[in-house]
C-alpha cells in the first residue's frame, strides 16, 4: 500500500511539474528551483513533514524533499545551537546526498565517457 | 514585416506541445522512481535508528542510482520521454552532477571537472539553502527559538 | 561598378568554380537519407580522439587533406585558406590552419559560414588575388552541445523545434580549372533581428534573414525562384522552413516547390531530431555532397544556396538579448 501511495504521489508531483514546464514555457532549471523553494516553504508551514509521513518516498524523492530537508535540518539545529543552526543545519540531512553525489559522480566520470 | 508582427506569426505557428502525453509519461516514470525509493526507504527504516537517518540513506541510494544510469548513458534517453519524471526526483539531481562531471573531465580533473561539476545543479543548491534559510529564520523567530 | 548587380549582389564574370570537394559526416548522418551523397561516413563520432573538440579538428584537417589530394594540389600552392566553425574563437579552424598552413582568413557566420566562405573565395578569385582558394568548415554534435547548451548526458527533454548539430566536415577548392559548377553570384546578407529570444527555436529566428536575402538576390538579379532548379536553405529546419514559406507566400512569391532545406533533409524522420539538423557543417556537406551531385548528374542546372546563421552566443541568451540572424546566398550553375 505504501508503495502505491509513493507511486501516486511521486507521479502526480512530476506530472504537475511537467504541466508547468509545458505551459509556462520556462526552463527546467526554473521549475526545479521553484520546487525546491516550495519544499522549503511547505516545510516551514508544517505541512511537508506530515506529508512525508504519509507519502514516504513519494515526498522524499522529488526535489521538493530536498528543500524540505534543508529546512528541517536548519530548524532542528537552531533548537540545538541557536542562530548558528541556521547555517549548520543546511546540510544536516542533505549532506549525505551531496557528498554522495560528488563521490559517486567522480568515480563514474573516471570510468566512463559521454555517449551521444 | 515589423518584429512584433513576425513574433506574433511565430507564436501562431509554433507546434503545440503534447502536454497530456508528456504529463502521463512524467507521472509514470516519476512514480516508478519514487516507488523504487520507497523500497529502499522501507529497507532503510528497518536498519536505521532514526527517521532522518533512514531518509538520508534513501537519498544517497537514489543518488547512486541516478549516477549509474547517467554513466551508462541511459538517463538522458529516459528523460527525453519522461521530462519532469526524470528531472524532479533526486535521481535527476544526481544526473546533473554526473553528466557535468563526465563532460568536463576532459578539461582536466581540477579546472574542468572540479570547477564545473555543479554547473547545472548549482541553482537548486543555492536556492534550496536560501529559501530554507529564510523559512527557518522566520519560523525560528515566530516560535521564539531565536 | 562592374562586378555588382542591384544593391547587394556580386557577379563573377571570370567564372570561378568549385573544382574539388570532400565531405565527411558522422555515423548518424551516415544513416540518413543522403548517406550516399557524402564522401566518407565515420564509423563512430570520435575518430579515436579523446575529446570531441579534437575530433572536430581532425575531421576538418582530413577534409582539407582529401580535397587537396583530389585536386592534385599541395597546400603551398593555395593562396588562401578560408575556414570557420561554431566554437569559441573558431578554435577548430585555427588549429586546422596550423596543420595546413596557407594565408588564413578565419571567419564566423555560425551556420552560414560555408556560404560566407564560398562567396569570399569567389571574390578573391574574381579580383585576381588568387588562383586557388581552399575553403572548409566543420561542426560536431558534442562540441556544440557543450558550448551552447548542456552536458551530453544531462536529462533534457527536447522540443520539436530544437535542432541537432550535424557532425561533419567539408572542404573544397575554388579555382579556374575547367570542372565543377561555376559560382555565378553571391549576395551577402545583412543581419536581421526580429526580436526573437528563444534559443530552442532558431529556425523561426533565421527565417526572416533567409527571406530578406532571397528577396534581395532575386531583385538584384531580376530572377524568380523558378529560375532555379533548387533553392536550398541551410538549416532552417522544419519550423524555420514553414515560417519562410509563410513569409514568401505573403509576398506573393511563386516557385515555392523549389525550396529545400539542408537541415530538414540531412536526417530522416525516423531519426528523432526535432526540427532537423543544424551546425556549420550542415549546409556545407549538403551543398558539396547532395547539391553538387545534383548539378553533376544534370538533375539540376542552376541552384541557389541560402545558408542561414543564428548569431547568438551562450551569454547573449542569458543576458536577455534577442537572436540576430543572417543569410548569405550563392548561385551555382553547371
Amino acid at each position: 500500500m505504501q508503495y502505491l501511495i509513493a507511486f501516486l504521489v511521486g507521479g502526480v508531483i512530476c506530472a504537475l511539474a511537467q504541466l508547468v514546464f509545458d505551459t509556462v514555457k520556462c526552463s527546467s532549471a526554473h521549475v526545479l528551483v521553484g520546487l525546491v523553494c516550495l519544499g522549503a516553504v511547505l516545510n516551514g508551514l508544517g505541512l511537508y513533514e506530515p506529508f512525508q509521513e504519509f507519502a514516504g518516498a513519494g515526498a522524499l524523492v522529488p526535489v521538493l524533499g530536498f528543500g524540505s530537508s534543508i529546512t528541517t535540518g536548519m530548524i532542528s539545529e537552531v533548537k540545538r545551537l541557536g542562530w548558528e543552526g541556521l547555517f549548520t543545519g543546511a546540510f544536516e540531512i542533505t549532506g549525505l546526498g551531496l557528498a554522495a553525489a560528488v563521490v559517486f559522480s567522480s568515480i563514474l566520470a573516471l570510468l566512463s565517457k559521454p555517449h551521444k | 514585416m515589423q518584429p512584433k508582427e513576425y513574433q506574433q506569426l511565430v507564436q501562431e505557428h509554433l507546434p503545440p506541445r503534447p502536454i497530456v502525453k508528456n504529463m502521463l509519461w512524467a507521472f509514470f516514470v516519476g512514480g516508478l522512481i519514487c516507488t523504487i525509493g520507497q523500497v529502499v526507504l522501507t529497507i532503510a527504516q528497518s536498519y536505521e535508528r532514526t527517521k532522518n537517518e533512514a531518509a538520508a540513506v534513501t537519498l544517497a541510494a537514489m543518488i547512486l542510482l541516478g549516477t549509474i544510469l547517467t554513466a551508462l548513458g541511459v538517463y538522458d534517453e529516459i528523460a527525453e520521454k519522461a521530462g519532469a519524471g526524470a528531472a524532479v526526483p533526486i535521481t535527476g539531481f544526481a544526473n546533473t552532477v554526473t553528466s557535468a562531471a563526465m563532460d568536463f573531465r576532459r578539461e582536466g580533473f581540477l579546472l574542468g571537472m572540479g570547477s564545473k561539476m555543479f554547473i547545472i545543479a548549482g541553482p537548486v543548491i543555492v536556492y534550496g539553502i536560501l529559501s530554507g534559510f529564510i523559512v527557518a529564520l522566520i519560523k525560528s523567530l515566530v516560535l521564539g527559538l531565536l | 561598378m562592374d562586378n555588382r548587380l542591384g544593391t547587394s549582389t556580386l557577379t563573377f564574370s571570370k567564372g570561378p568554380r568549385i573544382t574539388s570537394r570532400y565531405t565527411l559526416v558522422g555515423p548518424m548522418e551516415g544513416k540518413g537519407p543522403h548517406a550516399l551523397d557524402f564522401h566518407e561516413i565515420l564509423s563512430d563520432d570520435s575518430l579515436g580522439q579523446k575529446t570531441a573538440e579534437k575530433t572536430e579538428r581532425l575531421m576538418l584537417e582530413l577534409a582539407i587533406t582529401k580535397t587537396l589530394e583530389q585536386h592534385g594540389t599541395r597546400i603551398k600552392d593555395v593562396q588562401f585558406l578560408i575556414a570557420g566553425d561554431l566554437l569559441n574563437q573558431i578554435t577548430t579552424s585555427n588549429l586546422a590552419a596550423s596543420t595546413h598552413t596557407a594565408p588564413f582568413i578565419g571567419i564566423y557566420g555560425a551556420c552560414s559560414t560555408f556560404a560566407e566562405a564560398l562567396g569570399l573565395g569567389a571574390v578573391l578569385l574574381q579580383g585576381g588575388f588568387a588562383n586557388q582558394v581552399l575553403i572548409g568548415t566543420a561542426s560536431h554534435y558534442q562540441t556544440a552541445e557543450r558550448q551552447f547548451r548542456y552536458p551530453i548526458e544531462l536529462n533534457v527533454q527536447h522540443l520539436s523545434t530544437n535542432q541537432v548539430t550535424v557532425t561533419g566536415a567539408a572542404a573544397a577548392i575554388l579555382s579556374f580549372a575547367e570542372r565543377g559548377p561555376r559560382i555565378t553570384h553571391a549576395t551577402f546578407g545583412s543581419v536581421v533581428d526580429m526580436g526573437l529570444k528563444d534559443p530552442h527555436d532558431m529556425g523561426s529566428a533565421m527565417a526572416p534573414a533567409a527571406f530578406q536575402t532571397i528577396q534581395q538576390h532575386l531583385a538584384d538579379t531580376q530572377r524568380t525562384l523558378a529560375d532555379y532548379d533548387i533553392v536550398i536553405t541551410g538549416d532552417l529546419g522544419k519550423q524555420g522552413s514553414k515560417m519562410l514559406r509563410l513569409l514568401l507566400e505573403r509576398e506573393g512569391c511563386s516557385g515555392l516547390e523549389r525550396l529545400q532545406d539542408g537541415g530538414s533533409q540531412i536526417f530522416g524522420d525516423w531519426q528523432s531530431v526535432g526540427s532537423g539538423g543544424s551546425g556549420a557543417a550542415c549546409i556545407a556537406v549538403m551543398t558539396l555532397g547532395y547539391v553538387l551531385n545534383c548539378l553533376e548528374s544534370a538533375k539540376a542546372k542552376r541552384v541557389l544556396v541560402v545558408a542561414t546563421g543564428a548569431l547568438l552566443s551562450a551569454l547573449t541568451v542569458l543576458q536577455g538579448e534577442s537572436i540576430p540572424c543572417i543569410a548569405h546566398a550563392i548561385a551555382l550553375e553547371q
